[in-house]
């Protein structure tokens, strides 16, 4: 696969449609299954990982023949990856930081849409993932479901009676599913309600994370909203727990725009403008100071005080402006100085004037 | 009065409690923001809380001599001890979820509230689980006779494990 090309476009949880996508990032399901005759990982020789790796390879390769998977599937050798490869991986959100990270037989199968993809030997022998624009986890759902049950055709999973499918893990038990919604909430930070919304949350056994996993200060303010059990309930009912919590934040959120609007609309305004102008104009920049002022532009764009760019682009920043993406784009290695200063060129190009467009996909 | 902790202005008098004697803090916004609700370390989370979780429930109604005759339970299919299982967090292999059945219900419900799995089934189960097992217990035992330089084991056990794998390859 040529990860160059990957690297000029958005991918899909980038692409800045779909339902909500003002506030709803995007909607990614994933699904950990394991194969009934070799040990978990943890407890794999290295004969077993290459033989785990050779029959999960093929038999998710041949999907392309399948159904809406007709297509392309590519396989991705992970371990055979450079350190910038995997971790641009990473920040497409094609792989786990753990998955670039580890050592041994790895691989990932996507698809060039990049809705699609599985994880091969990371914490458990399989993880599927499907991932959607905007809120739709409905779509997202009725995919890795026919995926799931186009790959249990041709292999045998771990699975029993009692405890459902059977995970390296004891948290992924049972559905061995993790439903998550990535959301943008810079009015719920700017007020300091976030916090309060977090603690809620936590209340009805949902977790938050940050965009790459991070803790409770997300940069570029995404959060992402994921079930922490996965056994004892259905795969429709632990969907619906995220799906019914979703419209509540999102509610949250365009209030405390309301509010900032409202009581402070010269700040909110004078905030969003300087954020802008630095972007504009900086001549080296962090890749944190640019998710944070992104954040700002935004909100800035989405509440019409930024008139000259669309979310699309501003989408595109945000993924163009990671360090692995950046060196990927530039076509060298650079060190973090070296980084700050092409981050800031690449920033002043796309936002002053002449600025190709997005990539819509 | 500046922040103790940076250089802004403190606005923010605190009088927090540390071992029962009052002591007095003066932070400005962000930094008195961050000291009452300190942020979650996300990385620790697995890992140790699992570990934590698992020692957190083994505490409760367990002996010294049955928690140390417990760590020594091991699975016959992937040789883990329960011991290694509690330092990892991470099972061995789908048998652990057998042969420890008794001991991992009280930590999933721990976890998850509830101990049963309820959705989806694969239409295609395991026929016989048994024989799935069986083959990761074959492939660790021909390692093991081939560390112990023991071939005519070694061998008669790749035959076992080849017969098993080809009357499978035949059904599906």
């Amino acid at each position: 696969m040529d990860l160059q090309e990957l690297a000029k476009s958005n991918g899909e949880w980038l692409r800045g449609s779909g339902p909500q996508s003002d506030i709803v990032i995007s909607s990614r399901i994933r699904l950990a299954r394991n194969l009934a005759d070799f040990p978990f990982i943890a407890r794999a020789t290295d004969s077993d990982r290459d033989e785990i790796g050779r029959i999960l390879r093929e038999r998710v390769e041949k999907l392309h023949v399948a159904g809406r998977f007709a297509g392309q599937l590519i396989y991705v050798d992970v371990r055979a990856l450079e350190e910038v490869d995997r971790k641009f991986l990473v920040e497409r959100q094609l792989i786990s930081r753990e998955h670039a990270e580890a050592d041994g037989a790895r691989g990932v199968v996507i698809d060039p849409r990049e809705q699609v993809s599985v994880m091969i030997n990371e914490e458990d022998h399989l993880r599927l993932q499907v991932m959607k624009s905007g809120l739709d986890l409905t779509a997202a759902w009725e995919q890795i479901n026919e995926l799931d049950d186009l790959i249990e055709a041709r292999v045998t999973y771990a699975y029993n009676d009692r405890f459902g499918y059977l995970t390296a893990c004891p948290t992924n038990v049972g559905t061995g599913i993790r439903v998550s919604v990535m959301l943008h909430l810079p009015a719920l930070v700017i007020t300091r309600q976030i916090d309060k919304v977090f603690r809620s949350l936590q209340k009805i056994s949902l977790a938050v994370r940050g965009l790459y996993g991070e803790g409770s200060q997300a940069t570029g303010d995404f959060y992402q909203i994921s079930n922490q059990v996965t056994l004892g309930l259905s795969e429709d009912e632990l969907i619906k727990k995220v799906a019914d919590v979703v419209p509540v934040l999102i509610d949250y959120e365009r209030q405390a725009r309301d509010f900032l609007i409202r009581e402070s609309q010269e700040t909110l305004h004078d905030r969003v403008s300087r954020a802008y102008g630095i972007l504009r104009t900086a001549q080296t920049i962090s890749s944190e100071e640019t998710m944070h002022l992104l954040s700002s532009v935004r909100m800035g764009v989405n509440l019409g005080l930024i008139n000259d760019l669309e979310i699309p682009t501003v989408n595109q920043l945000f993924i163009h402006t990671q360090p692995a993406h950046l060196q990927k784009l530039a076509g060298v290695e650079l060190d973090t100085s070296d980084r700050n200063i092409e981050r800031a060129a690449y920033l002043r190009r796309h936002l002053n004037g002449d600025r190709p467009r997005a990539d819509h996909n | 009065m500046k922040c103790q902790k940076c250089d802004k202005p403190a606005t923010f008098h605190i009088t927090d409690l540390v071992d029962g004697k009052p002591n007095e803090l003066h932070l400005c916004e962000d930094c008195a923001h961050k000291f009452l609700a300190p942020a979650v370390d996300e990385a620790s989370e697995s890992l140790p809380a699992m570990a934590g979780l698992l020692a957190q429930h083994l505490a409760v109604g367990e002996t010294a001599e049955e928690l140390a005759r417990l760590d020594e339970c091991t699975c016959p299919v992937c040789g883990i001890t329960f011991l290694e299982f509690r330092k990892q967090g991470r099972l061995g292999c789908p048998h652990d979820y057998v042969c420890f059945a008794n001991e991992l219900e009280p930590l999933l419900l721990n976890i998850h509230g509830e101990t049963r799995h309820v959705g989806k089934v694969p239409k295609r189960c395991a026929s016989n689980a048994e024989q799935q097992t069986q083959l990761i217990r074959l492939r660790r035992q021909m390692k093991e006779a081939v560390t112990a330089e023991d071939y005519e084991r070694a061998s008669s056990l790749r035959d076992e494990i080849r017969t098993i794998e080809s009357a499978r390859e035949i059904k599906t």
